[in-house]
Formats: structure tokens, sequence, C-alpha cells
């Protein structure tokens, strides 16, 4: 019997070895793909059982974690949730997170190489992992005025776009809102349920979702706003303010002939709604920026400046950057469209008055405004002012720093004072930015109405974008920048109409911040 | 032989086995104090409790061997308290999850750790009753009829009886009286451990003789093996028959799987004829693919075991997919006694205790778990070979192989190595009937184990009187 008892042992062995063999291939092998599985909810508790780190602006919480009696022991609630949805982002077990919340990440759970020595005094004295928190740059008065008047017209109704304001000194983000915004505290609560309702009724997949960040993620023609950087090129170029330009009623940029376009003629360049441009033979560089003639700038695109000196400015400004700006939310990259764009006479003569390929995100609008307020100094745009850890220590703070010099002082001045033109020239088209009751302010913007090329079912165009980019001086000093982007907010054929819904928006924003910040 | 002179003396190993205990109790109190420590922060009186439990059972149980079974082995004892110990400290540490978990849910919550304790207690009584009772194991023999019998009842009361008397969670293997349950498969196998030694020991000469032969002549050498006589099949029949009602009508899988596979090792032993071994495989893979064709239970559990993470599976591949989460999050060092979660794969104090450990102790710990019980088995099987009767022989590796393929199945269910079956881990898992029964599995083996290290001269330990069954 001896015998076969031994081969019964060797049976044995050989089971228990295959037990330890695919312990080995559970654990180890195969351990962080199932650590990883998204049905595993032992990551998630494990995330969830340290508070994370509060996200503030201005002293005031806008993402803090509350303590809660399920097993998910910390709820992350947004007390103003809707107001700073486009920056904060939202913390969810189910769809993963956004916003800061994302670009944080490391600092606000407490797992950032940074916080290394405050993970090991926890340890050490007990206490459970603990996040920092993050200071944001956003002014309180600027993004509730942002808030406040861009997602409902003064008749009350609903409207989609983004607001973004620069310090034009720092490149600090003072205000970002994207317009419909949603509650990311519904989208962070502890309940699955209320999380895939919210979730499906945001529409996630729709290019028009909520959940699009409209202020830096989102691309939009910039219509006549984009003449500011032609106007830039050709300030470098030799032109002045005073300069005069053809600006004929019609343009034919593929043979160079002027003359009417007789009704709507693909191949031919009009200004808004057929107007003429200063009795339709010539204005000043001036008079045309204020006016925003499309013929005028066409016609100095092709005729006098080219593609290249156009690309060229407009990546001073920020365009067509090889690395994607991060602030530190990542930012779509602003482009002026594609080389054949620059290079054929038809395309590049809507390219100078920002159709054809050109797209732009609100934060790229304000960059704009931003350079040419603070000398033509262009500033890195950034969010984030401080990050603290949880002993209030400082882990880092943001010094300011200079992308580019988008064009010389003295030529910059001669900017400004057309963009000041278009809010107080009787031809501009921004009056409705102009601020009057705060004494020594000086506003300078440029508006656009932009076609989004697309026609509606019913086979007319839709309506075009509005945007009016614009900053404030108070004797003499850049205040602040303010993109502001309506969409559909303007009447086919009608320049004035984008003035007359996006400027409001950012008159509004830049004397919240004014009022707030007196003085220099 | 007139004139004995000085006997040599023969080790008896109960101070190792005292020292082993120390061990053992050591080990179960520092988990404790890992539990409590990570999640209370300090230490509670429980603590008191959970070291007082491996101590009472460890020293009852070793004054009792000494006095009874001094030559027993200094192991197997040290090894069942050390299993029981932690299972009980696990137990406590689902208890605590499971309280959170049912306080934020708002569900019902009762605990387990005080019944295992009180069931481990009963435990102990049995085996030191059984120990004092079985002076020699070869009494057994003369009861095998009467044992088998009760076995047989025992295994197929719960598939006669109504489900409201037998069914729990959809295996109907319970006997529930008056709010009592008890498994009486548990007790059954080792009646039938009993049983079949005994029987088989009695055939053994007729079972060996060769029918026909299989294979063919290559040379001198004969390839192949010698079939047994028609008539011998009767009772392997028998047996294949009984499982196969086991699992037809209690679909329980794992119970009918061990009982085979455990008659077919006898046979085996028995007999050292592979052809035993052989149509023993073919008559399982039968009735395996029979029950497959014909029990959606057998089906769910075959296609949650081979695509757990299909959507298909989401609801009934639940515990499995989440024994696994905490099997991968556990990795190679586990997360820590008391700071893993365990208590979210469904029921982790009975059959899925182990994966509980891999989840807080890691790959470490479940194999130094795996170790334990190949120590145990090792020396249930080295019993085996040195005890001089065949009976013996036969019983102490009936008893060795059940622990040993009982963890195989459970284990491999947890780990997803086969499919899901449902047995519990002996001494570990959660459970009455499962504690008992190991506990009377273990004084049994601690009986022949004392026999085979007995030293040929000495008498054996039983009260004057009494007669011992003639062995073979």
């Amino acid at each position: 019997m001896n015998r076969s008892i031994r081969k019964v042992a060797v049976a044995l062995v050989v089971l228990l070895a295959a037990l330890f063999v695919n312990l080995n291939f559970v654990q180890v092998v195969k351990g962080s793909e199932l650590r990883d599985d998204s049905r595993n909810r032992r990551v998630l508790l494990n995330e969830y059982a340290s508070p994370r780190g509060d996200v503030n602006v201005q002293g005031t919480a806008i993402a803090h974690s509350k303590a809660t009696s399920d097993d998910l022991k910390y709820l992350r609630v947004y007390p103003q949730g809707r107001l700073y949805a486009a920056v904060s982002g939202y913390y969810s077990f189910i769809y993963g997170t956004s916003g800061i919340e994302q670009a944080e990440d490391g600092v606000l759970s407490g797992n950032s190489d940074k916080l290394f020595g405050s993970r090991v005094s926890d340890l050490l004295t007990g206490r459970n992992q603990r996040g920092g928190s993050v200071e944001l740059t956003l002014d309180k008065a600027a993004q509730q005025a942002a808030y406040a008047n861009l997602v409902k017209d003064n008749r009350g109704n609903a409207r989609a776009g983004a607001v973004v304001a620069l310090d034009p000194a720092t490149g600090a983000i003072l205000a970002a809102v994207s317009s419909p915004s949603f509650d990311p505290s519904l989208l962070s609560s502890h309940n699955s349920r209320t999380i895939q309702r919210t979730w499906t009724s945001l529409r996630p997949d729709s290019a028009t979702s909520p959940l699009v960040n409209r202020a830096l993620q989102q691309r939009y023609p910039p219509g006549s706003t984009f003449k500011t950087i032609v106007s830039a090129a050709a300030l470098k170029d030799g032109v002045t303010a005073e300069t005069n330009l053809i600006s004929p009623n019609g343009y034919f940029p593929e043979t160079g002939a002027t003359g009417p376009c007789n009704g709507t003629n693909p191949a031919c360049v009009q200004n808004f709604g057929g107007e003429s441009c200063h009795g339709g033979k010539t204005a000043t560089l001036t008079y045309a920026f204020a006016k925003s003639c499309n013929t005028t700038f066409a016609a100095l695109a092709v005729e006098k400046l080219g593609g290249r000196k156009i690309a060229d400015e407009a990546k001073l400004f920020g365009f067509d950057s090889t690395t994607a700006l991060q602030v530190p939310l990542s930012v779509a990259t602003s482009t002026v469209g594609t080389r054949a764009d620059l290079s054929r006479n038809g395309f590049l003569a809507r390219t100078a008055f920002g159709q054809q390929d050109v797209s732009m995100t609100p934060l790229q609008g304000a960059m704009i405004a931003s350079a040419v307020a603070d000398d033509g100094i262009l500033m890195q745009p950034y969010l984030v002012d401080k990050e603290v850890a949880p002993n209030l220590s400082v882990l880092n703070k943001t010094e300011p720093t200079q992308l580019s010099q988008v064009l010389d002082p003295d030529l910059d001045h001669n900017l400004q004072s057309m963009m000041e033109a278009v809010v107080t020239a009787p031809e501009g088209t921004g009056h409705p930015a102009r601020i009057t009751d705060i004494p020594g302010v000086a506003v300078g913007g440029k508006t656009g109405t932009a076609d989004t090329g697309r026609t509606l079912p019913n086979g007319r165009a839709e309506a075009p974008h509005a945007w009016f980019i614009g900053y404030a001086m108070q004797n003499g000093v850049a205040k602040i920048a303010v993109a502001v982007l309506i969409e559909h907010g303007g009447v086919q054929g009608n320049e004035t109409t984008g003035g007359e819904a996006a400027a409001p928006v950012a008159k509004a924003v830049m004397e919240a911040y004014l009022r707030a910040h007196p003085g220099n | 032989m007139s004139a004995p002179v000085t006997q040599p003396r023969y080790p008896t190993r109960r101070n190792a086995e005292l020292v082993l205990l120390v061990f053992a109790v050591l080990i179960v109190v520092a988990a404790e104090a890992a539990v409590e420590a990570t999640r209370d922060g300090h230490f509670s009186s429980h603590l008191i409790t959970y070291a007082a439990v491996p101590i009472g059972v460890g020293l009852v149980a070793h004054l009792v061997i000494r006095r009874v079974a001094p030559y027993a082995d200094p192991l197997l004892l040290p090894i069942a308290v050390l299993l029981n110990g932690l299972g009980l400290v696990m137990i406590h540490r689902l208890d605590l999850g499971l309280k959170q978990q049912a306080d934020q849910n708002g569900g019902t919550f009762s605990a387990a750790a005080p019944t295992q304790v009180l069931w481990t207690a009963i435990g102990v009584a049995l085996f030191v009753g059984l120990i004092v009772l079985v002076r020699d194991h070869r009494i057994l023999q003369r009861y095998a009829y009467t044992l088998a019998l009760v076995g047989l009842v025992f295994l197929l009361l719960p598939t006669i009886l109504p489900a409201r008397f037998a069914e729990v969670n959809g295996a109907r293997i319970w006997i529930r009286l008056a709010g009592f349950s008890i498994q009486p498969g548990e007790f059954a196998k080792i009646l039938l451990t009993i049983f079949g030694a005994a029987y088989l020991v009695a055939k053994r000469d007729v079972l060996s003789l060769a029918g026909r032969r299989l294979g063919f002549s290559l040379g001198r050498r004969f390839i192949g093996f010698d079939l047994p006589r028609g008539r011998d099949f009767g009772p392997v029949l028998a047996a294949w028959l009984i499982c196969i009602a086991v699992l037809v009508r209690g679909h329980d899988l794992g119970t009918s799987l061990l009982f085979f596979g455990l008659f077919i090792v006898l046979l085996y032993v028995t007999t050292e004829r592979v052809s035993w071994v052989v149509i023993g495989v073919l008559l399982f893979a039968v009735g395996a693919y029979v029950s497959y064709k014909l029990f959606g239970t057998v089906q769910t559990r075959v296609g949650v075991w081979l695509h757990v993470f299909d959507a298909v599976h989401d609801q009934d591949g639940y515990q499995l997919r989440q024994s696994l989460f905490g099997l991968g999050t556990g990795g190679v060092f586990g997360t820590g006694l008391g700071a893993g979660h365990p208590e979210l794969v469904p029921l982790p104090a009975t059959d899925f205790i182990i994966s509980s450990f891999g989840e807080e102790t890691g790959l470490f710990g479940a194999v130094a778990i795996l170790m334990l019980y190949v120590l145990f088995v090792a020396r249930g099987l080295a019993t085996a070979l040195s005890v001089r009767d065949a009976f013996g022989k036969l019983f102490a590796t009936g008893l060795s192989f059940l622990v040993a393929l009982q963890l195989f199945v459970v284990i491999a269910g947890v780990t997803r190595l086969l499919p899901e079956t449902g047995l519990t881990t002996p001494f570990l898992s959660y459970g009455g009937s499962s504690l008992l029964a190991n506990w009377l599995l273990l004084a049994l083996l601690l009986r022949v184990s004392d026999a085979a290290r007995r030293p040929a001269t000495a008498p054996p330990a039983r009260p004057a009187g009494e007669k011992v069954g003639v062995p073979g």
C-alpha cells in the first residue's frame, strides 16, 4: 500500500502546486489589471477614504470634501456648482474627473510627489492621508458678472457661449465661464443612479453638451476679431493707422479686380450686408478697423501682406503653437488654417477677416486683447495661483511668464488707439462696451460676427457667432482683457449685431472687475 | 522475556507540540492586534477573547492528547489551532466590515464571530470526546456498516427532505430544525471514509484480482492495464450513483466530487491498480458532462468560470469577480489586515475566506496558509505510511485526502482555476458543521498517528478489559 500512498501524495503535490501557480497568476501577473478594473470598487473606496483638498477662489472653496456616513467617506461638493463648473470640473466615480479636479489631482488627492513629506508625517502620526488645496487666480466679481450676463440675454433667453478674462500684466485668468453650464455636485454624487441620470441629461456625446468647455476647449471662427492680428502684421509691415487702404464695395481676390459683387458671388468679398466702407474707395486702417470693413482687410492681406506675415504674427499671439497650452487645463490650439488657406488668394482674403479655416478658443481671443493692452507683451495664461500643502505651506506659486512680444510698444500703442476707436469712434461697432461712469477708464476692443458656414435644415444660413474681445485701461494701466463669445448671437450680414450681443457682456465683466479693484 | 531490560525512551514530541501551540497563539494574537490597530487605531478587550480561544483550545486538546494519545503527531494540533484561530480573526474582521456596510445601507447585520467561538468550543468538546472514547482506531472497523448507513442517511437526507428543511442559497445540503441548521454531508464524509477503508481492507484481495487486460504487448513489456473483474464494479458504481444523486438532488457539485474522489483514491491505494483511477475519472467525466447538459446550475457555474468578466454574467458572476478583484488588489503583500475590503465579496466568511486572506495578507499570506495545509496533509500521509495496520493506512490516507481535495476544490474555485463548487475551507471557514466535522477528523487522524508512532512494545492506551478488533 505504501507505494500507492506515495503516488497519491505526489498527485496531491501536483494539485497544490497548481493552486500555487494560479494564485501567483491571479495576484501578481493579473494583479494590476484586476486592481484597475472599473468594476472593482476597492481602489475607489481607498480614494474616497481620505479628504480631498479644497479648490479655492479668493479664499472661498468652490470644491470641497464633506464627510459623509456612507462607505465612500467623503463627498465632493461644489457650493456654487454651475458658476465655476468650466474650471472646477467634476469628480465622479463612474465618469472620472475633469477640469482642475483632473489637472490638479495629484495635489488634491495628496498623491503628488510634492506632498511626499506630508504623507510620511500622516503615516507616522496615524492620520489619514490628506490632500493639498489649490488657490485659483479667478476673481469672484469678474466670474459672477461673466456668468450672470452670459447665460441669459436681457430678454431672459438662454444663451450658449463663453467668457474668458485675463489680467494682461500677468496672464492670470480672472474669469472663465462656459454656457450652458452644469452642476458638478450631481456628477460627483455617491449615488450612481443620480450620476448616470445627470450624465445622460448632459448629452455627453453631443457637440453642444454642457460638458464641452467652450472657454478653453472649443474653437470657433474668430470673424472680424482676427483683424486685430492682421492689423498688427500690417503695422509691423510699415502700414500706419492713418495709411489709406483700398476699400472697394466688392473685391475679387483671385483677379485683384474691384467692383460690386452683384449678389452672393463666392469669388467676391464684400462687406457685411454689402455695405460700403467710407464711400467705397479708400479708408484709413483705423477707419476700416473700427467699421470692420472686410474688403479693406482682404485686399490688404492679398495685395500687401501675404499669408506668411499674417501666420507669423498669429503665431506670436499663440496660434498654431506646437505645444498645447496647459493652464493647467489643456487648451485647444487655435489655428489660422492650412497652408493652402495662406497661399491661395481666394482663401487668404477670407482668412484676413477670420473666416475660411481660422478658428480660435475664447481664451485665445482674450490673449489677443491682453497682449495689445499690455504694450504687446503676451503673458502665459494660468489658472492656478498656488498649491498649498495640508500644513498650509506653499508647495508651488505660479510665476508669470512672458510668451512673446507680439508688437513693439510704440506700434502697439497705435493698435490700442485703433481698438479704442472701435468703442468710441462714430463708425465703431463696439459702442456697447464703453464704460463711462468710472473715471479714467478707456476701453478698447474688436467685435466679430463669424459665419459658421453651416446651413439650417430650412436652407437658410445658421446665425453667426457674436464675438467681442477687448480690454479696459485705467489711468493708462491695463487692468483686464476679456473675450466674449455668444454662439449664434449675431444676425447674418450685420456686423454690428456681434458687438450688440457680446460687447455688453464684456463691459459688465470689466466694470465689475474695475469696481471690485478700484484705483491702481 | 523473563527480565525486561530498561526500555529505550521513545520521544513523544509532546513538548514540541506545546511550543508550536505557543507560536500558533502568538500568530493569532498578532493578527487580531493588526486588525484592531487598523480598524480602530487602538487595542480593545476583544484581543483577550481572541487570545483566549486558541490558548483554551490548544491547552485542552494538548492535555488530553498527552494523556490518551501521547505518541500522536506533534504538528497536526498546532496547525489546526492556528487555522481555526486565524479563521476566527478573519471572521471577526469581516464582521467589522459587514457591520459598517449594513450601517451605511440600513441593512441588518448579525455578528458571526461569537457563533464561531461557540462552534469552536463545541468542536473541541467533540474532539476530546472522540479521542477519549476511541482508544484504538481499529475498533471502528467493527461498526463499518452501521456507520456507513448513518453516513448515507446523513448524505441523502437533505436531498429527500422538502426544500424548506433542506435548502439554503439554492443548495439542498442542509437539515434545518428549530432555527438550527447543520450540513450533515460534512459528517457523512468521515463516516463514509471509515466505511470505505474498512470495506476495502476486507475485500482487497478480491478487488486486486485481474479481469481482462487492456493494452498491447511490446516485446516482453506490457503497455496498458488490467481491467478489474466485472462483478467488482458493483461498489464503484454504487458510490458513483450515490454521488450523482447528491449532485442531482442537492445541486452540490463539491460534495459529490469530494466523495467520488475519496472512493477512487481509497480503491487505488488498496489495489495499487491504475485501472481504478482511469475508470473513476471516466465515470466522473461522464457524470459531470451529463449533469452539465441537464442542470442549469452547473451550466451557470461553468459559464461564470469561463466568462466571469462578460456582461452576461454581471449578476451571477459577481461573487467570483469580487473575489478575483480582492486577490488582485491584495497583490504580493496584501493591503494589511483590516485595511482591505474583503466584505465586498458576498458571503466572504464561508466559501471565499481564502480570498479575504489573499486580499489582506497578499500572495504571501495565502501561500503561507496553503503551506499549513500542505504540512497538515503531509503529516497525515506520513501517518498512513508508518502505521502498521492496513485499515489504519487506508483510513489516514482517506482523511488526509479529504482535507487536501476539499482545500483544492475550494481554492481552485475562488481563484478561478476550476468552476466554483461551494465547499468550506477546513478549520478556516465560518460554519458549524464544517468546523465540528474537521475537529472530529483531527481526533481520528491523531488517534491513527498515535498508533503509528507508538513503539511496538508500549501498551496501547486503552482502558483495561476492552476488546480490540482483529486487524486486517
